[in-house]
């Protein structure tokens, strides 16, 4: 990461003003607390970034994350195993990213409609397993597990921070980063120099519903219980982060670190407007507001740089 | 329009099916309430029809529907006056439809992400709007425009057959229509060819969002209760009413007529898993199933002209 993303000045600007205004925003346990609520968000941004980064969208993450929760804790209820239901949990999130992957690059469709239909279909599963209840009883096992701390940090968190490691390292040093931008930004370049583009195509795809699955872990964990619509309108946040955090859908640019700062961001907003005890609903309408001003300031911000650029080569 | 015809056929087929299938199907009354389900359905998906046209889109109009359905009856609530509260609700429709309008063109968003955000950002104004409220009880005059009838026929069949006649000549016969398909065809174009296109676009979103406060007047009349929640489940009928109606999501090709045809269909699919008595958890499955179906077919017509070409 060369350049600083401009989210970083909206994160310090958003974090100094609820200092200020917020009394108990700036406490070491409130702190915590935001990580804690980022954490599901970072894991389905992260995928988001990268599908993003393709010119492509998922809009069906939210329900495929609940529909996973719906199984996740169907299993428990059902006295499986931990690791046989989480790997149950991911499975049905890759079968749904794998699908989404299919009719995007296979079959061609645009990826917005292609993945608000999945989400129908993934919300009427959920809603089908669960008979439109709560899913409770699910067992000591998962709560147990969440509400570890070691080293004093909440499970979540350690959750959060390793996917973004593992995310960021594999942009990094792999030449799975080289390939997505090229995915978005250059896609006949990439087939031309023998790299099975629609391969990882897919693949960015999958990890999208991989990731849903571990997040339905985390929210199931949360909750102590599955729900059908849990995690409904979830997707929308990842793409503000995503967008907010300097990704764009042009051109294969973006950042993962970026992205990071946008999740930082949604989750201090939100937990700044609680803390300032602006009702939860205005908080959903401020992130809508938030990804339109994150865009306007960044026009703005190309127009000067453009600007300065064209005095320097005249 | 020979793709309509293959639809209408596919309509009937399963009219025919359900006809069969169940006794209660070919009723009046039941006839007359998928009619009254698709006339509202019909006016959502009739705005976002012209948007898709326009190779856009507006996935706000269900949210758009859920707020001004809430606003129009806080004012006819609180002013018992019904003409305000209709005023309110188109009013406010319109509104939204120009934000989107002025994200699409003016910050130059696309269209898909600008009424995504413009959904949520709804949806998230109306719960602290209504903040648990529910208001019910209207005016037996204003009920009678979702639940009465003219005839032996649904008043809002007649809104929707008002629609479909002005909106079919608006998009056929008149500069403005011709416009909306040139820019959706190519809007370089169309462009070059001396459309204004930005005050077009900004019109179809306006026209978009205008259509979704009616619907939602309608719709108001018809519950004679408005909640918070809405507007939520409205989006993807919708949008699946255009897709199976035949409109391109590329632009350019399509009609209100297609969207008619796209809403009776689904209603009745609708209407027939109840007749079943399929599980309504079932619902949002099949109609995600019906619009990436839509979406395939409307994919491979569009390779195969390109092939032929």
């Amino acid at each position: 990461m060369n350049k600083v993303p401009g989210a970083a000045y909206l994160l310090a600007i958003l974090v100094v003003v609820f200092a200020i205004f917020g009394s108990g925003f700036a406490t070491a346990a409130n702190l915590l607390n935001i990580g804690v609520q980022s954490s599901v968000l970072l894991l389905l941004a992260l995928p988001m970034t990268l599908i993003i980064m393709s010119e492509g969208l998922d809009l069906s993450m939210g329900a495929v994350l609940s529909f996973a929760g719906v199984v996740l804790a169907t299993m428990l209820m059902k006295e499986y195993r931990l690791v046989t239901a989480l790997l149950a949990a991911v499975s049905v999130g890759l079968a749904f990213g794998v699908a989404n992957g299919l009719l995007v690059v296979t079959l061609g469709l645009p990826p917005f409609v292609a993945t608000l239909g999945t989400l129908g279909v993934a919300q009427g599963l959920a809603l089908v397993m669960s008979g439109g209840q709560s899913v409770v009883g699910i067992g000591d096992a998962l709560p147990a597990l969440y509400a570890r701390e070691p080293a004093g940090v909440p499970f979540a968190i350690w959750m959060a921070t390793g996917a973004f490691v593992v995310f960021h390292l594999a942009f990094r040093y792999t030449r799975l980063g080289s390939y997505v931008s090229a995915l978005g930004g250059n896609r006949e370049a990439l087939v031309l120099a023998g790299v099975r583009a629609n391969l990882y195509h897919v693949g960015v795809y999958a990890l999208g519903g991989v990731m849903a699955g571990f997040a339905a872990l985390l929210l199931t964990g949360r909750m102590s219980a599955g729900h059908p619509t849990a995690a409904i309108g979830l997707e929308f946040d990842a793409v503000a982060a995503v967008i907010v955090g300097g990704t764009s859908f042009e051109r294969g640019k973006g950042t993962l670190g970026g992205t990071l700062v946008g999740v930082l961001t949604i989750g201090v907003l939100k937990n700044g407007l609680n803390v300032l005890e602006v009702p939860s609903s205005l908080q959903v309408a401020s992130i809508g507001v938030l990804v339109i001003v994150a865009l306007v300031l960044d026009s703005i911000v190309q127009a000067i740089a453009t600007r300065r650029r064209g005095v320097r080569t005249a | 329009m020979k793709t309509l015809a293959y639809r209408v056929v596919a309509l009937a087929a399963i009219g025919i099916a359900l006809t069969f299938a169940t006794d209660v199907f070919f009723t009046s009354g039941n006839l007359l309430n998928v009619l009254r389900q698709a006339s509202l359905t019909f006016l959502i998906a009739s705005g976002l029809t012209l948007t898709i046209l326009t190779a856009g889109l507006d996935l706000s109009v269900g949210a758009n529907v859920g707020l001004s359905a809430c606003l129009a009856a806080t004012v006819m609530k609180s002013t018992d006056s019904i003409a305000l509260g209709v005023v309110a609700g188109l009013g406010f429709g319109a509104l939204v439809g120009a934000l989107n309008g002025l994200m699409v063109t003016l910050l130059k968003l696309p269209p898909f992400i600008a009424t995504y955000g413009m959904l949520w950002t709804l949806n998230g104004v109306t719960y602290w709007f209504m903040g648990g409220e529910t208001i019910h009880g209207f005016a037996p005059g204003f009920r009678s425009l979702g639940t009465g009838y003219w005839h032996g026929v649904p008043i809002p069949v007649y809104v929707m057959a008002a629609f479909l006649a002005v909106g079919g000549v608006f998009t056929r016969y008149t500069t403005f229509g011709q416009e909306v398909y040139a820019i959706g065809a190519n809007r370089e174009a169309a462009r070059l060819s001396g459309v204004p296109v930005r005050a077009r676009l900004n019109l179809v979103y306006i026209l978009s969002g205008a259509m979704a406060g009616l619907a939602a007047i309608v719709y108001l009349a018809r519950l004679n209760s408005a909640e918070a929640d809405i507007g939520e489940p409205l989006t993807l009928p919708a949008i699946a009413a255009v897709l199976i109606g035949g409109t391109s999501l590329f632009g350019g090709i399509g009609s209100l007529t297609g969207t008619l045809v796209g809403a009776l269909t689904l209603t009745l699919v609708v209407n027939g898993m109840n007749l079943l008595a399929v599980d309504a958890n079932w619902q949002p499955l099949v109609t995600g199933v019906i619009v990436i179906l839509a979406v395939l077919i409307d994919v491979m017509t569009r390779q195969r002209a390109e092939a032929r070409v």
